[in-house]
């Protein structure tokens, strides 16, 4: 059963745990029961999974008999939809199952805030604790990359810095599942994602700072370049895995040479035509691509509950295809659960929607101020969720690395991070005549010219510049 | 007369339109609690409520394509796109549609639609934050497009946007939000769509728009030490073109220099230099140059510097000119 994909029930957001109540909470969500897992058959390939776990969702007696098109008809929101006998088809609680409330059983968890292993009937661990202690050194390296960067923002060397704090583990989990042939497509946070890609985090600090859009080599590295454009970078993926697919990548059972796509995107993106139209695409096209939602409770000063009625993951089932929500401040359960649905994808059974959930500790960027929008409470709430404190409890607790170890690790982040904020500082500003080369591969005359004329604009000046 | 920055201006705009007409209602990211990320609606949704100032997905084609729904319903959505570069996932909405309902409706159908838009470079951003893709929208008939480039402009030219029944592209000068001007409410405005002389002159003239106008007052100034009177004009509509004052400064100086942040290739300054030389040919000294961002994308933050015309680059095309 481990590694395989599997549609839990759904249940009620936990988001209902939010202290402001913005909106009037519809009917269904004001339930508080729980519910039993719901799972299909393990066998390898589940290309029709979306429809085969309806029925286990509604539990009508005969195995396939509910047809995805069953589901569309779900209108999700106010209270009288949620009703079966409305005429408009099995309401939402039919469908996903009783709400409940907090951590519930749809939230895949292999690791407690305590550092308690725990089993899922569906996904496991099965990694050795060694592993364990290198996660530990990537999720600290990471945030110690994060801090540094944060310090050289408010410094004044870097324009701005988006930071990744709360979410190592749902990046270094789905980073450190990847293949060395996967490749990723990021949004502007994922510096856990290019750690484990091997970048050199001084790239990311040339971006913030403003001396190129990413220095790295996206194609060599298969880690594409920073997008800030909200969701765009998910159709690129889909597209990209499309490629896969024609290329024969997929689905020959060579472990080295089977590839899969990960998108990464966050829960106010989930808004945005593109990333609904990647779903389509990867789900009509059986596309090898993992999308993994960061869902960070905020869209700069937007609540989730601004982008979605439902848990996000529940979407993924009215696109054709599954939907699992993870914790994701858990680094084992979200390696487990991301390297499952690679697997899957590499297999040539699509597209996965990995809803990790998680939390953004920090401000947006460093240019936001969240004390405008949101409650201290909430941040108290998700402290105890610490994604490195959990693992550090976990191999403490069973002698796996002790304090000597967490020392090394601490003095290799300082180490790094002097390396990092001396590399900054160093960093060579672009030439502004290197614009002119950049844009096309077959230069143009209009652009030759433009560059020549600006050169002796620039050499003008009393002892030139340039 | 208070002294209010040009943030603030617009700002207090959107507070009085809002007072005037229960119809204005603004939507976009982050405009609700957060008063957007440039702080420009700042106090509304508490004052005004969560109907009328609405925080919503984040999808820039569904705050455009919602606000043609709310305007045929005779709502006045003023739409927020947050930064310059995240606009075109909208630009179906706002080409194909916004633009053409009251030319298919034969008039039936207005869209009393004003599209805020924070534009331009200078800020030390990274991508997609400095661009400026005004020309894309004055190409389009059906929409009118402006620019503003002071306080006192901002806080009438969104009032007049908003109650102008034609959809408006209204521009503002990012990196101008924090400066400050004095607003005298007794001033009658200049109306929307005209043009400005900011300074008078004889030797050139100076067309430029939103951030670029204060680098053409510190070209002008800069050039008057060296004994040059150069005439300033804030163009503010893009368009409908004002041409009337400009025309008059060209047949007075014989020498135009248009400028502007958006790359020159097809921008507002070549169709400006072609209505000069159509109208005023025979007053030209010179022929009409452009200062213009370069026809690369917006370059990193750490060069944007020498990307953006700036007072040098204003004079150097001036002195080009009056050698010509
Ligand atoms: C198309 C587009 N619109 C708006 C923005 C401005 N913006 C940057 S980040 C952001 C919120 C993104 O929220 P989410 O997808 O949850 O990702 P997170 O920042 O939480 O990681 C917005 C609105 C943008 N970058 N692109
Ligand atoms: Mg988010």
């Amino acid at each position: 059963m481990v590694g395989t994909v599997v549609l839990t029930l759904c249940h009620r957001s936990q988001l209902m745990h939010r202290t402001q109540a913005p909106q009037a909470r519809p009917e269904i969500e004001e339930e508080k029961t729980s519910t039993a897992t719901g799972k299909h058959d393990d066998s390898p390939h589940h290309t029709r999974g979306a429809s085969r776990s309806a029925t286990h969702r509604t539990g009508a007696g005969d195995p396939g008999s509910l047809a995805v098109r069953e589901l569309l008809v779900i209108s999700a929101g106010s209270g009288a939809a949620a009703n079966a006998s409305s005429g408009f088809g099995p309401g939402l609680k039919e469908v996903f199952g009783p709400a409940v409330e907090g951590t519930g059983p749809e939230l895949i968890q292999l690791l407690t805030p305590e550092g308690e292993r725990v089993e899922h009937p569906e996904f496991a661990f099965d990694e050795d604790d060694e592993t364990i202690k290198s996660f530990y050194r990537d999720l600290v390296m990471t945030r110690r990359i994060d801090t540094e960067a944060t310090a050289l923002q408010r410094q004044g060397e870097l324009g701005i810095w988006a930071s990744l704090l709360g979410q190592e583990a749902a990046q270094i989990g789905s980073g450190r599942a990847m293949r060395e042939q996967d490749f990723a497509f990021p949004t502007y946070r994922e510096h856990g994602v290019a750690w484990c890609r091997g970048i050199d985090p001084l790239h990311l600090l040339g971006l913030f700072r403003g001396v190129d859009q990413g220095g790295w080599d996206p194609l060599a590295d298969k880690f594409n370049l920073y997008t800030i454009v909200i969701g765009a970078q998910t159709l690129h993926a889909t597209g990209y895995a499309m490629g896969l697919q024609r290329d024969g990548l997929i689905g020959t059972g060579d472990p080295d040479r089977d590839t899969a796509v990960i998108g990464y995107f966050g829960d106010g993106a989930t808004s945005q035509g593109d990333v609904n139209e990647a779903f389509i695409w990867a789900s009509v096209f059986n596309a090898p691509v993992v999308f993994f939602c960061q869902n960070n409770q905020w869209a700069i000063s937007e609540p989730i509950e601004r982008q979605s009625k439902i848990p996000l993951y529940q979407r993924a089932l009215g696109f054709g295809f599954p939907g699992l929500r993870v914790d994701g401040n858990d680094v084992l359960a979200v390696y487990a659960v991301t390297k499952a649905a690679l697997q899957r994808a590499r297999e040539g059974s699509g597209p996965t929607f990995v809803e990790a959930y998680t939390y953004r500790m920090g401000a947006h960027t460093t240019s936001d101020d969240p004390t405008r929008y949101r409650v201290i409470d909430e941040l108290e709430h998700w402290k105890l969720k610490d994604p490195i404190e959990r693992v550090k409890a976990y191999l403490s607790r069973g002698g796996v690395a002790d304090d000597a170890y967490y020392a090394e690790i601490e003095a290799e982040g300082d180490e790094m991070a002097a390396r990092l904020r001396k590399g900054c500082l160093e960093l060579p500003d672009p030439s502004p005549l290197d614009i002119f080369d950049q844009v096309y591969e077959e230069q143009t005359p209009e652009l030759v010219a433009q560059r020549e004329q600006f050169a002796s604009y620039l050499a003008s000046f009393e002892g030139g510049q340039s | 007369m208070t002294a209010i920055t040009l943030a603030k201006g617009i700002t207090l705009g959107l507070r009085a339109a809002m007072e005037a007409d229960p119809k204005v209602i603004i939507m976009g990211e982050d405009v609700g609690k957060l008063g957007g990320v440039f702080r420009v609606t700042d106090g509304l949704q508490k004052d005004f409520g969560e109907d009328r100032v609405i925080d919503t997905p984040l999808a820039e084609s569904g705050i455009i394509g919602t606000a043609v729904g709310l305007a045929m319903r005779g709502y006045r959505p003023v739409c927020e796109i947050q930064f310059d570069g995240f606009v075109y996932p909208a630009y179906d909405q706002i080409v194909s549609q916004v633009a053409k309902f009251h030319f298919r409706s034969h008039g039936r159908i207005t869209m009393p639609i004003v599209i805020r838009i924070p534009f331009g470079g200078g800020i030390g951003a990274v991508e997609h934050h400095s661009e400026s893709p005004e020309a894309y929208f004055a190409h389009t008939a059906g929409l009118k497009v402006v620019a503003c480039s002071n306080p006192v402009d901002a806080y009438w030219m969104i009032q007049q946007a908003i109650v102008a029944d034609d959809p408006i592209v209204f521009f503002e000068p990012k990196r101008r939000y924090w400066e400050k001007g004095e607003l005298d409410e007794q001033v009658e405005p200049d109306p929307l769509f005209s043009s400005r002389v900011v300074r008078k002159g004889s030797d050139a003239t100076v067309l430029a728009y939103g951030p670029m106008v204060k680098t053409a007052l510190q070209a002008a100034a800069a050039a008057e030490v060296e004994g040059q009177q150069l005439e300033v004009i804030d163009l503010r509509t893009l368009s409908p073109l004002d041409m009337a004052p400009v025309h008059e400064s060209a047949r007075k100086t014989g020498r135009v220099v248009v400028v502007h942040e958006a790359p020159g290739n097809l921008g507002l300054g070549a169709e400006i230099a072609a209505r000069v030389s159509e109208e005023c040919f025979y007053s030209l000294e010179a022929p009409v140059l452009r200062v213009a961002g370069f026809d690369t994308p917006y370059p990193p933050s750490r060069i944007e510097e020498e990307y953006l015309p700036d007072l040098d680059r204003v004079l150097d095309a001036v002195d080009r000119s009056l050698a010509y």
